[in-house]
């Protein structure tokens, strides 16, 4: 009668060597008509490690993420994917290829339970006769444990994500590119809304994700919360990269000097006693 | 008891013990959070009223309920197809005018061109679905409002309707139809009364009434009964229980946050489009074969009443939240308050007072749930 055969969308994977190049990209340019967005960005994204991508507005960071993720296609320049050059013709040639992107706003539904969140695009099916149904009992106990996994205790993963805080739901987004294979997570400010004890959260789960072997690029306006998780930094400014450093090569105060880039600025951070 | 509430808080959050209060708390707080939940509440509401105000009027009565249970009906297989687009983040207004422009589609045809009735009913159908394509093709890649969109296919076709019929056929009403399709196929689909022998057997033991020519009072289910079953059951189903129903929630409660993880929005909303047509056909299909006739100025307003059901029913009109269940009981407030005031004998004025207000009430019940759903304060 009922032919319980339970597709599950992906199954965890195995762990990752660490140290190995995930993604390279090369010289990357990207045109919007009259408009260089990136004109020749540099970086390696290795696994087991936190790349932290930093850089003021307009430096060209959105550009690049979107870039990565196949959102744009770039103008020029080489996007090499686990040793083999890619083209993403759309964001799901990216997550196919491994690569998640978690958008700071645009990551969950609020309205939407957790669980339908977690298994979105990628609902769990099963077979009744002819007809494929979800099959929600799996995708609820899937999504409870991935987040108790995480430390977050969800008595009901019926309940409309709206009711969680800020940095829980970017922890189900997190938990959810994970849980489906990524190999690279991109993070885009996800700490940039979010108080002091739910940042500490998701820079906690950041550090959990990296252990696992993933490659992680972290993108932030915040110098601080790059530093506390990040292993590797590259700083982006008009669309070129003015340098990547390791951590133990810079301090924080440098680093935040590297991202503030102009002179002026710098002077303008040192008159009002360096609080900038 | 009270031991066994503690222990749980005392350990780790990882242990399988669950808290019974807490399950308990979280089912009542799902159960209120249910988009149909005041739609049910109205429904319980509008009985009581009525069978208080109208109970021995004949309301309740067989022939009294066929009559309020066809309105409920019609507006049913709108209502869900109102509804599943409503949660995908869009409407469509031209449902009264598609409801018009198909049942001419299977009447001119027929009578005039001498095409099959089955042929025209496929063809109205083949129709009314790649203009509801067009619609969702249009609003998809313009990404303009579904309102400003489907407005101009509600003028459009509306006036497509009365002016191809006055060309072809010199008139606004077809009828005629029966000669053409009385005993087809077609006509037994949409217009055919289920169990006639039982309602029969009903009224010669006099448990319905009889008409003067002993013919039972209702002669059998209208087929129309159980198209709005079936559309209904089947929209309920796709909904919650399939992958296409979480791609029509997620289409609707963020287009973009969908789109990003691999949900196809187009495909969702442009089927959605397919899917009211598709319903708007059966409404005016059942209409054309009950009647024997076509009228281009038919499903006039539907579109709005299909809309209303859907609200009340807990839909949001800023789409991913709703459900079939809640627009049914939608429809069924909305044919039992219509027909209920007729058997009061009070003017039926009242009901577009009472369907106002009643719309009025639900939206703002509706952005109640909203805010509990969702937490904002």
């Amino acid at each position: 009668m009922t032919t319980a055969e339970t597709v599950a969308a992906a199954k965890p994977r195995p762990r990752e060597e660490s140290g190995r190049a995930l993604i390279e990209v090369h010289d990357l340019v990207k045109h919007f008509g009259p408009v260089v967005a990136l004109a020749g960005v540099s970086m390696t994204v290795r696994a087991g490690e936190v790349h932290c991508l930093l850089g003021d507005n307009g430096a060209g960071k959105s550009t690049l993420i979107k870039t990565l993720s196949g959102v744009y296609r770039p103008t020029s320049g080489d996007f090499v994917v686990d040793g083999n050059p890619v083209t993403f013709a759309s964001p799901r040639d990216a997550l196919d290829a491994g690569i998640a992107t978690v958008f700071q706003d645009l990551a969950m539904i609020p309205l939407l339970s957790i669980t339908r969140n977690f298994f979105m695009g990628r609902e769990p099916v099963q077979r009744f006769g002819p007809f494929w149904f979800m099959n929600m009992d799996f995708a609820d106990s899937i999504a409870r444990d991935e987040m108790r996994k995480i430390g977050i205790d969800v008595r009901d993963p019926q309940q409309a994500v709206g009711t969680l805080s800020g940095g829980e739901r970017q922890c189900v987004a997190i938990a959810r590119a994970v849980y489906f294979g990524a190999k690279v997570l991109i993070l885009d400010e996800p700490t940039s809304a979010l108080g002091v004890a739910q940042t500490s959260v998701v820079l906690k789960f950041v550090r959990q994700v990296r252990a696992r072997g993933l490659g992680v690029i972290f993108i932030t306006h915040n110098v601080r919360h790059a530093y506390a998780v990040g292993d590797i930094f590259t700083v982006l400014n008009r669309g070129r990269t003015m340098g990547t450093f390791i951590k133990s090569e810079i301090t924080l105060d440098e680093l935040q000097t590297k991202m503030a880039g102009d002179k002026e600025l710098q002077d303008l951070s040192e008159e009002l006693g360096g609080t900038v | 008891m009270a031991e066994q509430s503690h222990a749980p808080a005392a350990a780790t959050p990882v242990l399988d013990v669950v808290d019974e209060r807490l399950t308990r708390q979280s089912r009542w707080r799902r159960m209120l959070s249910r988009p149909d939940l005041g739609a049910f509440a109205g429904a319980v509401l509008v009985f009581i009223f009525f069978a208080i105000t109208a109970g021995n009027t004949g309301m309740f009565a067989s022939d009294g309920v066929l009559n309020w249970l066809t309105v409920t009906a019609q507006l049913m297989i709108i209502g869900t197809g109102a509804a599943l687009l409503m949660i995908g983040g869009e409407f469509d207004l031209s449902v009264g005018s598609m409801i018009g422009f198909t049942g001419m589609v299977i009447a001119i045809p027929t009578i005039y061109f001498g095409l099959p009735i089955g042929l025209s009913v496929v063809l109205a159908f083949v129709l009314a679905m790649a203009i509801g394509a067009l619609n969702g093709f249009i609003i998809v890649r313009t990404r303009l409002p579904s309102f400003i969109v489907t407005l101009a296919s509600l003028y459009m076709l509306r006036g497509l309707t009365i002016a191809l019929s006055i060309l072809f056929t010199n008139r606004t009403i077809v009828s005629g139809l029966k000669q053409y399709s009385s005993g087809s196929f077609v006509a037994q689909l949409f217009a055919a009364k289920l169990f006639p022998g039982f309602f029969q057997w009903l009224a010669d033991n006099g448990i319905i009434n009889k008409l003067p020519n002993s013919q039972p009072a209702v002669p059998g289910i209208p087929m129309l009964l159980l198209w709005a079953l079936v559309i209904a059951v089947i929209g309920h189903i796709v909904l919650t229980k399939t992958r296409i129903g979480n791609w029509i929630f997620a289409s609707g409660g963020d287009a973009n946050a969908a789109r990003n993880v691999g949900v196809p929005v187009s495909a969702v909303k442009i089927s959605l489009f397919m899917v009211t047509a598709f319903c708007a056909t059966v409404f005016s299909a059942c209409q054309v074969f009950e009647f024997g006739s076509a009228a281009s100025d038919r499903g006039l307003l539907k579109e709005f009443e299909a809309i209303i059901a859907a609200v009340i029913g807990g839909c949001l009109l800023t789409g991913g939240y709703g459900s079939v269940i809640g627009a049914c009981l939608g429809a069924l407030i909305f044919g039992v308050v219509q027909m209920g005031i007729l058997f009061t004998g009070a003017p039926s004025d009242w009901f577009q007072v009472f369907l106002g207000a009643m719309l009025l009430i639900a939206v703002l019940f509706n952005s109640t749930i909203r805010r509990r759903v969702t937490g904002e304060r």
